[in-house]
């Protein structure tokens, strides 16, 4: 793989809640353009590191950064602002909103009307209110919700709304995309074609760092894969190094299993 | 399709064209002031789904600030300090009585800039009883319990070529129409654009909201300081149409009969505010004829019951919905275009 630079730095974060470690010690890079899947069994602090990375928990310990900047006490929406844009494990759309409203929603970053425009009704925002739902409707074109555009968020399908929280999360121009086990709950096809778009996203520019638990998925897709187990990082590498690691083996199936 | 609002706003316009009765002109008028008031609580409650449970206090703050600048005051800080304040002309005591409420609102959410729920509604319940106890026991500011009154009316005045005093209650009718227009236009517009989408999606999903860069704190700032300022308007127009406030301005019933004119007509939309308002003001005195007040009540909270278990969503999203004609039933929230006071099929752009 050629050389690349790293955009994200984990270095030696940890986080406690009380007496329980749910992160210790973590350190690793994401590679600018690269797809970075993290994995490890229920409770290994997958979640937990996304959500230190993304503002959501402050680490105990440790720094965070993002192209050189400091992340670890800014808000979420600071976060946002650096172009680190997340998606959650549990579904996570404005349920009451259209879908297009849902990426409008989105893309709050890129608007920047003032009030007094607003109250005034000035053709300005008229005309970014028109750029922007352009822009919406292209990335739902994107995503393949195109003909949903005017159907409330929550009235989707399962399926749909994972498509939904990804698109929302798109509209906010990310540059690093964190999505959180994105594909589950998806049936066999679904995930077929969001693995294709997964590689798409990558293609326009952006890097992914990937929870996910659907092994085949992961390994096909990934660049690279990092293991965590109890808050610890116990393997880093390509998929192939990692399958054939003994402490990735022993993490998920206990000791002394027989070759899976 | 805008023609709704249009046709209902000429409608109001026409009425004292029409209507001679002038005790059903003070009638809307009071209602009126109270839609104002609902419309500004429905921009916290129904868009940031934040329910201010004081309401009432900015609503207060307004009348006050308004009356003590139109009449002037000299109070006494205690230590040889002291403020003397002379009559200040009407409108200017007005904006004044708006910028005090606006000010007040955006102490309360920098108060509970980090706490949401339950947290947020106490918080708002302890503000209008403060509000409450000051308006009732600095005397030299307020008079107390004995009230401010001879409030000067509206006016216009300029100098060697108009001047007039709005004693009269059809003037009064179309201020009160003027600034209620003013309000809902700007609720309108604040929620149909960015501001307005970054509002709903606190109320939607606040941590997803968060991780697109919304922030989030800020616009329920921004809600809080508008909602304040409207229902502070909505308090200067009560005050110098009046003519007289007393504490009991600031008591807990008035926030109540607001909130349940946005509930039944409808949170989160435009018209709901303004068909619940209606209905909840001119009700009573519908029923003043052939039914004594006890009976009223009754009627009134069973009306209440009854909207809150059919229509759960209140009576716009409610008809709404009937003339949409479809099964999915779809929340109009974020839609600009929906109804200038009688809901029905209505289509933004």
């Amino acid at each position: 793989m050629a050389e690349r630079r790293a955009c994200l730095s984990v270095e030696n974060v940890e986080v406690r809640f009380g007496g329980l470690v749910a992160v210790s010690d973590l350190t690793f890079d994401v590679q600018d353009g690269e797809i970075l899947s993290l994995i490890g069994p229920n409770g290994a602090g997958k979640t937990t590191a996304f959500n230190v990375i993304t503002g959501y928990q402050a680490p105990t310990g440790g720094t965070v950064s993002y192209n050189g900047v400091v992340l670890n006490n800014l808000p979420p929406n600071k976060v946002a602002e650096l172009g680190l844009v997340r998606t959650f494990q549990k579904t996570s759309v404005f349920a009451g909103n259209t879908v297009l409203d849902n990426l409008l929603i989105g893309q709050h970053l890129s608007t920047s009307r003032k009030l007094w425009e607003v109250l005034c009704g000035m053709p300005s925002v008229a005309r970014e209110e028109s750029a922007l739902a352009e822009e919406a409707m292209r990335i739902l074109d994107f995503v393949g919700l195109a003909d949903r555009a005017d159907e409330l968020g929550g009235a989707l399908p399962y399926g749909e709304q994972r498509l939904l929280e990804v698109a929302t999360a798109l509209a906010a121009k990310p540059s690093l995309l964190l999505l959180d086990e994105p594909a589950s709950g998806m049936n066999p096809t679904e995930k077929a074609k969001f693995m294709g778009l997964v590689e798409e996203i990558r293609k326009q520019g952006v890097t992914i760092l990937l929870v996910e638990h659907d092994m085949p998925l992961v390994m096909n897709i990934s660049d690279r894969v990092i293991v965590l187990n109890q808050g610890s990082l116990i393997a880093n590498g390509t998929p192939a190094d990692v399958q054939g690691n003994a402490a990735v083996m022993e993490a998920y199936l206990g000791p002394g299993a027989p070759h899976a | 399709m805008r023609w709704l609002e249009w046709t209902f706003l000429a409608f109001l316009i026409s009425i004292p064209l029409w209507v001679t009765d002038q005790y059903f002109i003070h009638i809307l008028i009071t209602t009126g002031i109270f839609v104002i008031a609902a419309m500004s609580l429905n921009l916290l409650l129904g868009y940031t789904g934040q329910l201010s449970l004081g309401h009432v206090a900015f609503f207060g703050i307004g009348a006050y600030a308004s009356a003590l600048l139109s009449l002037g005051f000299d109070v006494s800080l205690g230590g040889g300090l002291g403020i003397a304040v002379d009559p200040k002309p009407v409108w200017l005591a007005f904006l004044a009585g708006i910028v005090m409420a606006g000010l007040a609102g955006w102490f309360i959410g920098k108060l509970s800039f980090k706490v949401r729920g339950a947290y947020f509604v106490i918080v708002t319940i302890s503000f209008a009883e403060v509000t409450r106890m000051v308006a009732l026991n600095w005397i030299d500011l307020t008079e107390g319990p004995m009230a401010l009154s001879s409030i000067p009316p509206f006016a216009i005045y300029i100098p060697g070529l108009f001047e007039e005093t709005f004693y009269k209650k059809v003037p009064n009718y179309y201020i009160m129409l003027a600034v209620g227009t003013l309000s809902y236009v700007a609720i309108q517009r604040t929620v149909g654009s960015r501001f307005g989408r970054a509002m709903i999606a606190l109320r939607e999903n606040e941590p997803l909201a968060q991780s697109v860069g919304v922030p989030v704190t800020r616009f329920l700032l921004l809600a809080a300081v508008m909602s304040a300022a409207i229902a502070g308007a909505a308090g200067g127009l009560y005050a110098h149409y009046i003519r007289i406030v007393d504490p009991d301005i600031f008591l807990f019933i008035y926030t109540v009969t607001m909130v349940i004119m946005v509930i039944t007509g409808g949170k989160g939309t435009l018209a709901g505010p303004v068909v619940g308002g209606i209905l909840f003001g001119i009700l009573p005195e519908l029923l003043r004829d052939f039914a004594i007040p006890e009976v009223q009540w009754m009627i009134y909270g069973l009306l209440m019951i009854l909207i809150v278990f059919f229509l759960p969503q209140g009576i716009v999203p409610a008809v709404t919905s009937l003339f949409a004609g479809r099964g999915t039933r779809r929340q109009r929230d974020a839609q600009p275009g929906v109804g200038g006071g009688q809901p029905t099929q209505s289509h933004s752009e």
